[in-house]
């Protein structure tokens, strides 16, 4: 790893004010992707900021919703009451993530900012549009079957690796971000990017801006049938090839409403508006699982080795739908 | 002898020769540059030069001995363990995070050693595997490894230990499932896992905290 100087700010300010001194510096929390990063020589920033010390470790029920600390760990998420009571589908994606010691090191922030795996990122002796624009795509016409099925450009088909994000983007999460300017707010489906002609840009953070929480509706009607189905190469810590997210309001036999979203077939979580839309108001019937399956993957294609993709997403959304 | 001076004198002779070659290596480096390069870099390259040689102070408590210690901040928490205290319990397996053999416990709770860079551990109490047993009397979930085989080659075994204890004490033992799904950052090559599952249910059915 090349060496770097490091500081430990007090206070909010003082670390985004950090942050915008100093152009090759950049904030760690729990350090489980930016220290791997480091080791392989991906990333080497020269400054780190550790941001370990600002009070950003809560979770609070608010009217409405609840607000997350960007530093709160995965696994405090993922165990806290309010959160297995009023958002199980967060707490079964975060359960769903990493190992039982990465979830004690991972936060919340910096789940939401890390990179994808794909190998050609990763490896520095081959092109990466995102690691380095304009040397090409290795995994464009090379080893996909970890990649992109969705949303992806002829410059990068990498896949976001967050279950966590998959569930925050089902369940209309907010993003709450501070910087010199004072807070903004943005919805969680329009933070992360998708690869267009700038995979380098993994989503819309602005250099000297903060992740500082979180905030998600807790609408009952969502918590009750709540399911997050994750298909791997083996049975736990491994990322994910399909996942879903799903949670059904049903009255009866009706559904007054759906979310779902999908990890491991996008470079952003991708939320299933068409199938939301679709099963409003429907029966929840076979049929209709089928149908909204069958929409959310109308503009899907493969790439050769994650063609597989293009059959195990839709049963991965019907499967999850009959069990949720 | 400026360098071994500022040596402070609890620094072991094996680590003051490493910072040497390390010092030493750079300045040759700097000799060999050519004068045209270095003026191009301009008198940011003092500043540069002494920034690679700067280490932070550091203050932990691991297996309830202080230490003062003084890191380069790309100092893991696994290499200062191994390489400075010498407490070579704790493995590095793959470097990366995915094997689970560096597991340790910071303030309690199990993470991993070789994505924790030291410096960031100030302040923090750590337990290594070296930290479980009792003078003679081993730690419950040692004796119970023994008891049922639960390693072959050993190398996975302090992280699949330190795993198992945080495991039964976060409350993640209450049957084979849980404990299989709670232990999955512990990679066994030797593919001990039975064995493994059944020395942490035998330790959780004693009940209480370990």
């Amino acid at each position: 790893m090349i060496n770097f100087d490091y500081i430990k700010p007090a206070t909010q300010k003082a670390a985004i004010d950090a942050l915008n001194k100093d152009a090759t510096s950049q904030f760690i929390a729990g350090g489980t992707n930016l220290v791997d990063l480091m080791k392989r020589g991906v990333v080497s920033p020269q400054k780190l900021i550790d941001i370990n010390n600002l009070p950003l470790k809560s979770i609070e029920q608010q009217k409405g919703f609840i607000r997350i600390g960007a530093l709160t760990l995965n696994s405090d998420v993922a165990e806290h009451e309010l959160i297995r009571k009023k958002l199980p589908l967060l707490s079964q994606a975060l359960k769903a993530g990493a190992s039982p010691q990465l979830r004690n090191m991972a936060t919340v922030g910096g789940n939401m900012m890390q990179r994808t795996r794909c190998p050609y990122f990763y490896d520095t002796t081959m092109p990466c549009n995102k690691r380095q624009p304009g040397t090409g795509c290795g995994a464009l016409k090379g080893y996909n079957r970890m990649h992109a099925i969705l949303g992806a450009s002829d410059k990068c088909i990498a896949v976001h690796p967050s279950d966590m994000c998959v569930a925050l983007t089902a369940l209309d999460a907010t993003v709450v971000i501070s910087s010199r300017k004072g807070d903004r707010r943005i919805p969680f489906a329009d933070f992360h990017r998708l690869p267009g002609t700038t995979p380098e840009k993994d989503n819309n953070l602005q250099r000297g801006e903060m992740i500082t929480a979180i905030e998600v509706p807790d609408n009952n009607e969502f918590s009750k049938k709540a399911l997050y189905i994750k298909i791997r190469d083996r049975a736990s810590y491994a990322f994910a090839l399909i996942s879903v997210a799903a949670a059904l309001d049903i009255k009866g036999n009706t559904i007054q409403n759906a979310r779902l979203a999908m990890g491991g077939v996008a470079h952003k979580p991708w939320r299933l508006t068409g199938a939301e839309n679709f099963l409003k108001g429907k029966t929840a019937s076979l049929e209709n699982f089928n149908q909204a399956a069958a929409i959310s993957m109308k503009d899907a294609k493969g790439y050769g080795y994650n063609n597989f993709k293009l059959k195990l997403a839709p049963n991965t959304i019907v499967q999850t739908l009959k069990t949720v | 002898m400026a360098q071994q001076k500022s040596c402070s004198e609890n620094e072991s002779l094996h680590y003051a020769r490493r910072k040497f070659f390390k010092q030493s290596t750079l300045l040759t480096a700097l000799a060999l540059t050519p004068p045209s390069l270095i003026k191009a870099a301009g008198d940011n390259l003092d500043e540069k030069a002494s920034a690679l040689f700067e280490k932070q102070s550091l203050e932990i408590e691991v297996n309830g001995k202080k230490h003062q210690l003084s890191v380069e901040p790309r100092v893991t928490l696994l290499d200062l363990l191994r390489e400075q205290l010498h407490l070579t319990g704790s493995k590095k397996g793959c470097d990366y995070g995915q094997c689970g053999a560096c597991t340790v416990h910071i303030n309690g709770k199990r993470v991993l050693s070789c994505m924790s860079l030291a410096i960031m551990q100030d302040g923090k109490k750590i337990t290594t595997i070296e930290g479980l047993a009792k003078g003679d009397e081993l730690h419950p979930m040692q004796q119970a490894f023994i008891k049922h085989d639960g390693f072959q080659c050993g190398y996975c075994t302090p992280g699949q230990i330190m795993s198992a204890v945080a495991c039964i004490n976060e409350g993640h033992a209450n049957n084979e499932d849980d404990i299989r799904q709670n232990m999955s950052g512990n990679i066994c090559r030797c593919g001990a896992y039975p064995n493994i599952v059944d020395a942490i249910m035998e330790v959780k059915q004693k009940g209480g905290t370990i």
